[in-house]
């Protein structure tokens, strides 16, 4: 509790800080790559028809190559502020793994990475990627070995070390002031592409759609839209190989409320109340929890919630990297896959932004694995 | 006055320390605890903590996650576990103190998550004190309130990185005992335990009548001894969990070791 006061005074006061905020933009323009551009998806909306327009927000076109490093660079200035050494992070995919070590090593601190054993298997290059950055990626074996039990074990490490360590969550999850903290810094995504939209379109979208794991590209995407209430807000969730217990991570979709990681908010769980383990082709989205923010849009109404399968998200990184020569990664693949089915009952001249919030690179094994080689395109 | 505030008092008239030796129920089965509890009583235990596994144990180092994973393996359900203590608590006259997280109390019996069915259940089941160490102490207000009414010590922990003004609310507010959490971390085997450990105690010692006790990391009777130059009472769960690991097969003799263990340790507590 000590620590998480600490965090957030300091985040408060960095946050009225001028010189923190120009520092953050500073490092966000010049070694990020912002503003990300926001890319006409044409024969992508032709494809889908009904004369649809699908507007993408190219976080993967950011360093790293996902929009962690938003997250990752602010946090790791404000650890900076708190004059701790050391950086600890979770991982699924990777991502926020890749995006805490390169901060580490942009401001020479040291650096512990806990991703799950089976992650490691699934995303061996982006292991490889971390550990060239400096990073030690320490393998977590506990339960089911993915990213809620590294998140449990960089929890340990940070009660363990905490005079010393900051610990740099990758999602909007966790106990205050992370969710919030989160969502501050991943809010220049919704920031910019509304004034983008703004700019090139002439108006705000009719439906603003992401992929929800914990959920922080999404509320960074939706929060700067959330008083627009024209704006449709969907999250879209892994529905993996279905709805049973275990065969998915759609947490909202799927779950009940309860308390995991010092948050109250949907959780996969069972009547006892023990978490369940979770299945996405996505590592990234898998993970049994939600951030809080999330539970709070889908209580109020503000945005809804689905999933879609592992094979539709996987058959929509196809179709995006044939019709527009972009390869998302899964994870918002499943953005992807969701418009691709539902904009066929969207009001005719829909105005469409999906936040693409990384890029494929990492997930081509697995896409390999899954969609084999030299067939056509699956259509969706 | 209840069974804790009892058991305290008697032993600060011996000018004792409390033994609280931690087990997982269900740990490598439910057969195996119910006869582990009283052999731990017998051996000199003063208090029996007992935890009910929950799937994320963060609180907790390797044994215990390990502990935790093995029973929840051998259908360690909340409502077996607490049928279990109904069944052991009529057998001991030892106190017995439950740990566990806020999920698995929230989700008993229903929605309603205030955990009031599980309160209830656990005092019939003739629980004396409830640890949740994910439920600090400003989001459990409400669930104190009805602990106190239904009869059950909320016991709540404090940590050498607990701010003075953050202490004197948890003296205050505490119910049982106090469990003062010796080394920033989790739980788990320490060869050496942290130099201003005892002066930690004292300084909670001061602020509060309630018994302050020590856990995490004492896995010696040496360590027992020192901790008992300030400390009410000690808790010693990993180091015992650790004895029993080699013997998963073998309930009796993993029941033998353990209690081996607990004697030992009372012998240096005196």
């Amino acid at each position: 509790m000590a620590a998480l006061d600490e965090l957030e005074r300091a985040f408060r006061g960095a946050r009225r800080d001028p010189a923190f905020r120009k520092e953050l933009q500073g490092y966000l323009r010049d070694y990020a790559g912002r503003p990300t551009p926001l890319t006409f998806a044409r024969r992508l909306s032709q494809t889908i028809g009904r004369g649809v327009r699908i507007y993408l927000k190219r976080e993967d076109l950011l360093h790293t190559g996902a929009h962690k490093i938003n997250n990752a660079l602010g946090q790791a200035l404000l650890a900076v502020r708190m004059k701790k050494r050391r950086l600890i992070a979770e991982t699924g995919a990777g991502q926020h793994g890749v995006a805490t070590a390169t901060v580490a090593a942009l401001f020479g601190l040291e650096c512990d990475v806990f991703m799950g054993e089976e992650d490691m298997e699934r995303q061996a290059l982006n292991v490889f990627r971390m550990r060239l950055l400096g990073a030690t990626v320490r393998p977590v074996t506990a339960g089911t070995k993915t990213l809620k039990d590294a998140c449990s074990e960089a929890i340990r490490d940070w009660v363990t070390n905490v005079r010393t360590t900051h610990y740099c969550i990758g999602s909007v999850v966790g106990p205050h002031p992370y969710p919030w903290m989160v969502r501050v810094f991943q809010s220049v995504i919704g920031q910019e592409a509304r004034r983008q939209m703004l700019a090139t379109v002439g108006r705000l979208p009719d439906y603003a759609v992401a992929c929800v794991g914990g959920g922080s590209n999404a509320i960074g995407l939706f929060a700067p839209f959330a008083r627009d209430q024209r704006v449709k807000l969907i999250g879209v969730e892994a529905g993996g190989r279905g709805s049973a217990p275990g065969a998915n991570a759609a947490t909202i979709v799927h779950g009940s409320p309860g308390v995991l990681h010092g948050m109250f908010s949907y959780l996969l769980q069972d009547r006892a109340g023990q978490i369940l383990p979770t299945h996405s082709v996505a590592a990234g989205l898998d993970y049994p929890g939600v951030g809080p923010e999330h539970a709070y849009y889908r209580r109020l109404g503000r945005a809804t919630y689905v999933a879609v399968s592992d094979r539709e998200a996987l058959q929509a990184c196809e179709l995006l990297a044939k019709t527009e020569g972009i390869l998302p990664a899964i994870e918002p693949a499943h953005a992807l896959a969701y418009v691709a089915k539902a904009a066929r009952t969207w009001p005719r001249g829909s105005i469409i932004l999906i936040g693409l919030s990384g890029r494929g690179d990492k997930d081509v094994g697995t896409m390999a694995k899954h969609l084999g080689h030299g067939r056509t395109p699956a259509h969706v | 006055m209840d069974a804790l505030q009892l058991t305290f008092k008697r032993l600060r008239r011996a000018r004792r320390t409390a033994l609280i030796p931690f087990v997982m129920a269900g740990d490598p089965d439910l057969r195996t605890t119910e006869a582990l509890v009283p052999a731990l009583a017998d051996a000199g235990a003063d208090l029996i903590e007992i935890g009910l596994p929950f799937s994320d144990p963060l609180a907790d180092g390797p044994v215990i996650q390990r502990a935790s994973s093995r029973a929840l393996k051998a259908g360690a359900t909340p409502a077996r576990v607490l049928e279990l203590l109904g069944r052991v608590s009529r057998r001991v006259t030892t106190p017995l103190v439950l740990l566990t997280y806020w999920n698995p109390i929230a989700q008993y019996g229903g929605t309603s998550g205030s955990g009031a069915p599980f309160l209830r259940a656990a005092k019939a089941a003739g629980v004396a004190g409830l640890i949740v160490p994910d439920l600090p102490l400003e989001e459990g207000e409400r669930f104190r309130r009805l602990a106190t009414q239904v009869g059950i010590a909320d016991i709540l922990l404090a940590s050498p990185t607990t701010s003075p003004v953050r202490l004197a609310r948890i003296a205050h507010a505490a119910r049982g005992f106090i469990y003062y959490v010796s080394v920033t971390g989790t739980t788990g085997v320490r060869r050496q335990l942290p130099a201003d450990l005892l002066t930690g105690v004292r300084r909670l010692k001061r602020l509060t009548k309630t018994p302050v006790c020590v856990g995490f990391g004492i896995s010696t009777p040496a360590q027992a001894r020192q901790v008992a130059q300030a400390a009410d009472g000690v808790i010693v769960g990993s180091a015992l969990i650790h004895t029993m690991e080699p013997w998963q097969r073998q309930p009796v003799r993993a029941i033998k070791a353990a209690a081996q263990f607990v004697r030992q340790l009372r012998w240096a507590l005196g």
